[in-house]
């Protein structure tokens, strides 16, 4: 295959996972609003830190303020990481890659970028809003229905599957990075009322609420939080569960290629450091240190990924 | 109930349903009994899913310079056009016949000239035309064919008067069309395909691959490697690229995609470069390579016309193909088929005036509100005038433009197009058409599509069919023997 067309199915992926964890980060932070409004100027700060996009923000717009920065994750011209714009990116990739696509994917990618364009044509109402993000959700879930069920178990399908897990890796690790100091082994009282909604704000951006409740017995626990999140392999969004799969998927052309590259080495090294499965470890290392080291790591991997599959020139 | 009214305004043409009667002409009765029991507003329904349909799969095109309906659907209309076996028949082997001679002109004309010699083709015709690529002089491509798809424009004026308009030898397009909207046809209406047997379409593409595997260059070793290249995504036929490569299993490569490796055009995949054998090419030859023609061109590939020369690489259609359908070459195509088949082109030629010639320019001139005037190498109905729907001042303004350049025009008299009826709100109504079949040369034979995408003018005597000036296009049917 093209080195473009895998450049092409990673990038897709890659923008569509973005745009359905952007509308989870809304429904978090509108959640707060609703429940806490003396907390959400600055879970809306952390919201926009955590999708790379503060600095964008406030340089097209003064104030903190939710309906503006909703309207601005959503659909904002101002704003090129949009969720409006993630999907005509996504769809433009898909294009791009129209030949390695079934026509479901394609169907299902292109109905989402139409559905998502005439519904984010003009701002969303308040009463609106649960309603857009649920279309938002379930847009990116057909698409990636689309691609487990009908699109072969070859390199094209890994590649976009790379880039479905980095990306949702990625985006777990930036919730943590804004948020690790309330996960620490607390000297407050553990179980405040503050502590807990940040908490819970956590788990929704993560869709990972019912998940946590189920499997730990609606315990709130700080510590079971981090774990979760960062280690636990039950979890599709843990980055644990996320470089596992990454790993397969960059297993398999190491394998079909018969080529062994230097992304293979570095996503063995980032997954190494899951694999002692010690929470305990980490908080002694430094959760906001380690998260951080991911980040960098998870970014030179990418960098080598295009690099060793010729993305481009 | 069949309405058509609208046959009364326009009694001097033929109609394909209806002829020049009220009764449907025989290959259309089958479809005329199952239109009678359907209901108006159904297949306005039908239309309107077909639209959504299209708009689903993304059949669209890209209009230059409008960028907020940078992707634009075609209008499709339900109704077929629908051709005896037998009227068909004469069409494919006059098709056939002629395709044969543009492959022997350009044979000749790029190595010895007979045509020349013997005084058949003015030497200047060739020297002049920018379409003459001197490059080309003395090679041979691989397999000796030139035109590996070929899209003919025809016209029909009557039961059985066929005209050539024009012999699209570049990079015809519009063939994902044909396919796509039998395939619409099919999906909306299954019982009219039980009722009436319609010769399939569906093969073009295992047809092209075959087609263009028979010819591979020297430098090929094993299973050809085929690929479509494509100036990319902003082009206006970028869906019909990317259906093509899917469709034939090639890939679908932009120039920078490629480079010369080891005496080889390659493409970069994820394991490396790999060679290919069979360009098809949607560039025209003038992007082809900066190295040989247009030095800034970003969409071709530097050297590949080395490659090609030394039998690295199979490139269709050839470069300079042009030349066999440039319109000022046209004009001589009923002796250009005579002198390499030796036998009459069973295709009739429209008269075409010559600007260039002082006789013709001023017959032209004094008769500018009847004629159709073209730009030599014009395409797209762009830059032409149809003097009978002109204004006076475009007329006027036309005659200046004319007048400073006459070399660069052809006329033609405005011919009488056939219709077929479309549906509209008030039932059906006739509407002129055009037809462009899709022929595949191969050393094996040449292959005719039956039928092609026909192109149908939306509006009440139109006569312009092009989609990018508001034109639809219709399923087109062959019937079984």
């Amino acid at each position: 295959m093209l080195g473009k067309t895998a450049g092409g199915l990673f990038w897709m992926f890659r923008y569509l996972e973005r745009a359905e964890n952007t509308a989870r980060m809304i429904d978090a932070g509108l959640r707060i609003s609703l429940t806490r409004s003396s907390a959400a100027e600055s879970e809306w700060t952390s919201i926009l830190s955590s999708t790379g996009l503060r600095a964008a923000y406030h340089a097209t717009h003064g104030t903190i303020d939710g309906p503006q920065i909703i309207n601005f994750l959503l659909r904002d011209p101002a704003n090129p990481g949009s969720i409006l714009a993630g999907i005509e990116t996504a769809r433009e990739n898909a294009r791009l890659v129209r030949t390695a696509l079934t026509r479901e994917v394609w169907e299902a990618v292109n109905e989402c970028y139409m559905v998502l364009k005439t519904t984010l044509a003009h701002p969303i109402d308040d009463r609106d809003l649960p309603r857009v993000l649920q279309i938002i959700r379930q847009r990116s879930a057909y698409v990636r229905g689309a691609s487990h069920g009908t699109m072969v178990r070859n390199d094209m399908y890994n590649f976009a599957r790379i880039g479905t897990f980095f990306e949702r890796a990625d985006n777990t690790a930036r919730i943590l990075d804004q948020k690790y100091y309330i996960l620490l082994p607390s000297v407050r009282f553990v179980g405040s009322p503050s502590d807990n909604v940040q908490w819970e704000t956590i788990l929704r951006a993560t869709s990972s609420t019912r998940a946590y409740q189920t499997l730990h017995e609606g315990e709130n626990d700080p510590r079971a939080i981090a774990r979760f999140l960062l280690l636990d392999r039950r979890l599709p969004r843990s980055l644990a569960f996320c470089y596992g799969k990454i790993s397969e998927n960059l297993g398999y052309l190491e394998h079909e290629y018969g080529t062994r590259h230097i992304c293979h080495e570095l996503v063995s090294n980032i997954c190494e450091k899951f694999k002692a499965d010690d929470m305990n470890a980490i908080f002694e290392y430094g959760l906001h240190e380690f998260i951080g080291d991911f980040l960098r790591d998870s970014a030179s991997l990418g960098r080598q990924i295009e690099i060793d599959y010729r993305f481009s020139e | 109930m069949c309405t058509f009214g609208p046959m009364a305004k326009l009694p001097d043409f033929f109609d394909e349903m209806y002829g020049r009667g009220t009764e449907p002409r025989a290959p259309y009765e089958a479809y005329a009994k199952w239109f009678g029991g359907e209901n108006n507003a159904r297949l306005l329904e039908k239309s309107a899913e077909a639209e959504a349909l299209f708009r689903l799969i993304g059949v669209t095109f890209n209009v230059y310079g409008d960028p907020d309906a940078s992707e634009r659907l075609i209008p499709f209309d339900l109704v077929p056009r629908i051709i005896a076996a037998q009227e068909w028949a004469k069409v494919a082997r006059g098709i056939e016949q002629r395709v044969r001679a543009l492959n022997a002109f350009l044979h000749d004309i790029y190595h010895r000239q007979e045509i020349v010699r013997a005084g058949r083709l003015p030497a200047e015709m060739l020297a002049l035309n920018d379409a003459f690529l001197p490059e080309m002089i003395g090679m041979s491509p691989p397999g000796g064919i030139y035109t590996h798809i070929v899209g003919t424009d025809l016209v029909r004026t009557d039961d059985n008067e066929f005209y050539v308009l024009e012999d699209n030898a570049r990079t015809p397009s519009g063939v994902s069309y044909m396919l796509e909207n039998r395939e619409t046809m099919l999906h909306m209406f299954p019982e009219l395909f039980s009722k009436i047997r319609v010769q399939p379409v569906s093969q073009y593409p295992r047809s092209l691959r075959r087609s263009l595997s028979g010819c591979v260059p020297d430098a090929c070793s094993g299973r050809p490697t085929l690929a479509v290249l494509t100036p990319g995504i902003h082009n206006s036929a970028y869906y019909e690229h990317a259906f093509l490569a899917d469709q034939m299993s090639a890939e679908l490569v932009e120039g920078h995609d490629l480079r010369v490796v080891d005496g080889r055009v390659a493409m970069r995949t994820t394991q490396g470069y790999h060679p290919i054998d069979v360009l098809y090419r949607r560039v025209d030859d003038d992007f082809l390579d900066p190295l040989t023609f247009n030095p800034d061109s970003m969409l071709g590939v530097p050297g590949i016309m080395d490659v090609y020369r030394a039998g690295g690489i199979t490139i269709a259609n050839a470069p300079g193909t042009g030349i066999a359908d440039d319109k000022a070459i046209y004009s001589y195509m009923p002796d250009i088929v005579e002198f390499y088949t030796g036998e009459k082109a069973i295709l009739n030629n429209v008269p075409t005036h010559r600007c260039s010639e002082p006789d013709a320019l001023k017959y032209v001139l004094d008769n500018l509100a009847e004629l159709v005037v073209k730009e030599v190498h014009g395409s797209g109905g762009y830059g032409m005038l149809v003097g009978p729907a002109a204004s006076k001042k475009e007329i006027s303004d036309f005659r200046k433009k004319l007048e400073s350049n006459p070399d660069n025009y052809i006329a033609q008299p405005t011919l009488a197009l056939s219709t077929v009826p479309i549906l509209t709100e008030a039932g059906l109504a006739p509407r002129h058409v055009d037809l462009r079949p899709f022929v595949l040369v191969s050393p094996q034979g040449i292959e005719v599509t039956p039928g092609g995408l026909t192109r149908v003018a939306l509006s009440e005597g139109s006569l312009v069919v092009n989609s990018s000036q508001g034109g639809g296009t219709k399923d087109t049917w062959v019937l079984e023997e």
